[in-house]
């Protein structure tokens, strides 16, 4: 076992009566049932199939302070530019795991948009119903967050509304004190043919190493739509275990858009499971990485029902000396005829050190279902890029406006103008190109 | 303007330009033909830069500087344009912004400032006007989706807002249905001053119906083996490549 996982464990016995949520007996039995789970698992190494290509090892070795004390130093201008400034947003801003009221723009009027610790004690019903429902017992990292998260939003969409803004969910780590482990989670109920967008963040604001355990449980009913943009930006020491479980009914429609361009190691986890005939469920991304990098993309559909559709999109990028992994598992139950499955991975490495592992896994069980899924590992098109630069576009620019076309078509589906708009000028950036090329 | 002598070029270990020699002065057309394999979309890759080939002997020399010195980007900067027999295809970005992009850089390129928004829009419209375009080209991913003759138009279109000294045609006529030659052709007529130079690499007489060139060239295995006046064309249209294939043998 390693000593994180020692320290975490004797942590627990401190941290449980303070936890958010302790004098609710259903959550203090969902707690020690989890970490009992995360004390048989252990943390996962390179000899686990889902973790092969991705070594925990150096990242897990920093003496984290596992009990967090929130940060009251932090004011809006050290956290402005990680927000969407251009526009009129609901705001939930959780420093250290702690929820800030001053830094955050939350509601109960029509909606529920505010946090996890409210909601404990404000909607036990609503908790027991959802909590733990859609993330799966056994996943060492699900469990361990299980144990200690006690705060993160909460989002509740009644039956037909709209969330008239999107909804930005910043996660902040300061980190003065030494390195921090810091174990956050979400959940967010958007009920029948109700709507809601919402953009999320995590950030370490310090220049120590950082990691976050994050769950985050989505639950779409019948008709409902949900747009949901992960923007992954983080410190160069910043690692992030991204456990994300959406639970699908009839006709729900749920878009996750997974935007990464920094951190140490991120790795998503990313689960659909489509339980409803006519569900459509969506998830794409762009990965732009370097030196010291690795970004580890594991995603599951589930198809349970006939009819659904999902769309799988992943476009990376490697620059230096960088690693990206991409797991793909569509999975297509017995009953879910008819189900058309989409899943595409390509990857362009602009460096010799740089490392792509990519693997598409489908296990289909029903006979009448359309599944396509290919992957591509490949460098700049030669020929195109002589094309570009016999009209005078000098061999950098040339390059960078190869591979940004080479990725847009990944950020189709981001219904927001203003993160569409960031998006495109963290990628120009990040190529090194001037952004007349892109708008 | 542009003096080619004993040219010589290979691409891996095949060599396939074996000394090429060819003057051209500001105001002339001068078209190359030439079965296939004869080494003619060679040539004008090397002329425009492409790193493709190597080139292991002779000199081109464009208005008093060697260009075998500079990359794509530079001769582009110079003035040379080659208009591509397969257009590449690059979704994702308009013609209207590369447009602009590739003549901001040249621009750049030449220390010069960039082109105002309201000049170059005007400017697209002029262009798009004389090839006969609809607008709406303008807002489409270059040549994603363009039929053969869209994208032959294109170039054109590229050519007339890049204004390069010296245009080099490479087939520009493949794929192209007789309403669209016309209208390609025409546009490169529009766009002859007596400052710029044209070359036309062609299988067939059929352009030069269109774009009526000053000298004829015809390439083999490599070597210009005979050039004259538009009469070769003709001659050439008539008769075929096997008597100069037979000449050369």
């Amino acid at each position: 076992m390693t000593d994180l996982a020692q320290d975490l464990l004797s942590s627990f016995v401190v941290a449980e009566p303070q936890l958010n949520g302790s004098r609710n007996l259903g959550v203090v039995h969902l707690r020690k049932e989890a970490l009992d789970r995360f004390e048989a698992l252990g943390f996962p190494t390179t000899r686990d199939e889902e973790w092969k290509y991705t070594n925990l090892k150096p990242v897990l070795k920093h003496n984290y302070r596992i009990l967090l004390k929130g940060d009251d130093a932090v004011s809006f201008a050290d956290i402005k530019s990680y927000l969407l400034s251009d526009l009129d947003t609901y705001k939930l801003v959780f420093i250290n795991g702690k929820y800030s009221s001053w830094l955050s723009d939350s509601t109960h009027q029509e909606f529920d948009v505010c946090t996890f610790a409210a909601a404990l004690n404000k909607y036990p019903d609503t908790i027991a119903e959802y909590l733990g429902k859609a993330a799966p017992k056994g996943e060492t990292f699900v469990d361990l967050n299980t144990a200690f998260a006690d705060d993160g939003a909460f989002i509740r969409v009644k039956a037909s509304q709209t969330v008239d803004k999107p909804i930005e969910i910043l996660y902040l780590t300061t980190n003065e004190n030494g390195p921090a482990f810091s174990q956050v989670r979400n959940l967010i109920i958007v009920e029948q043919n109700a709507e809601v967008q919402l953009v999320e963040r995590h950030q370490n604001i310090g220049d120590q190493p950082s990691f976050t355990n994050f769950v985050s449980e989505v639950f779409a009913a019948r008709d409902a739509r949900v747009s949901y943009y992960k923007v992954q930006n983080d410190a160069d020491e910043a690692t992030l275990v991204d456990n994300t479980h959406v639970v699908q009914k009839e006709q729900s429609n749920v878009h996750v858009g997974t935007y990464t361009f920094g951190g140490k190691l991120v790795r998503n986890n990313l689960h659909f499971y489509s339980g409803g005939e006519h569900a459509e469920s969506h998830m794409d991304g762009i990965t732009i990485i370097g030196d010291g990098q690795t970004v580890d993309h594991h995603t599951l559909v589930d198809h349970q029902e006939p009819n659904c559709y999902s769309r799988e999109l992943y476009k990376g990028i490697y620059l230096g000396k960088s690693h990206g992994i991409f797991n793909g598992k569509v999975m297509v139950r017995q009953k879910a005829q008819k189900t058309n499955a989409f899943q595409q991975n390509d990857n362009i490495l602009l460096s010799d050190k740089a490392k792509v592992d990519t693997k598409p896994q489908l296990e289909i069980f029903a006979d009448d279902v359309r599944c396509s899924h290919g992957c591509t590992i490949g460098q700049l098109d030669r020929n195109a890029l002589f094309y570009l630069r016999s009209r005078g576009i000098p061999k950098h620019e040339a390059e960078g406006l190869m591979t940004y076309a080479f990725a847009a078509d990944a950020l189709e589906y981001v219904k927001i103008p203003q993160l569409e708009k960031r998006l495109n000028r963290v990628i120009a950036e990040k190529l090194g190109i001037n952004l007349e090329f892109t708008l | 303007m542009i003096k080619i002598n004993n040219l010589q070029a290979r691409v891996e270990d095949k060599e396939i330009l074996k000394g090429i020699n060819l003057e051209i002065n500001p105001g002339e057309i001068h078209a190359i033909m030439g079965p296939n394999g004869s080494g003619k979309s060679t040539l004008s890759s090397v002329i425009a830069g492409r790193e493709d080939y190597e080139v292991t002997g002779g000199s081109i020399d464009f208005e008093g500087e060697d260009l075998l010195d500079l990359n794509p980007e530079e001769r582009a900067h110079k003035g040379i344009f080659l208009s591509f027999q397969y257009p590449v295809e690059i979704p994702g970005v308009t013609v209207s912004n590369f447009v602009k992009t590739a003549i901001n850089e040249s621009r750049k390129g030449r220390g010069e400032e960039p082109m105002e928004a309201r000049e170059m829009l005007a400017k697209m419209r002029e262009k798009t006007a004389l090839l006969e375009m609809d607008k709406s080209y303008l807002s489409r991913s270059l040549n994603e989706g363009f039929s053969g003759g869209e994208k032959k138009r294109n170039e054109i279109f590229q050519m007339a807002m890049l204004e390069p000294k010296l245009a080099i045609l490479d087939e520009t006529d493949s794929g192209l249905d007789i309403d669209a030659l016309r209208i390609v052709a025409g546009g490169v007529n529009k766009l002859r001053t007596a400052d710029n130079a044209v070359i036309v690499i062609t299988h067939y007489q059929r352009l030069l119906d269109y774009i009526k060139p000053d000298f004829v060239h015809v390439l083999y295995n490599g070597r210009i083996v005979k050039s004259g006046g538009p009469e070769l064309a003709h001659e050439l249209e008539e008769k075929g490549y096997d008597w100069i294939k037979a000449e050369n043998a």
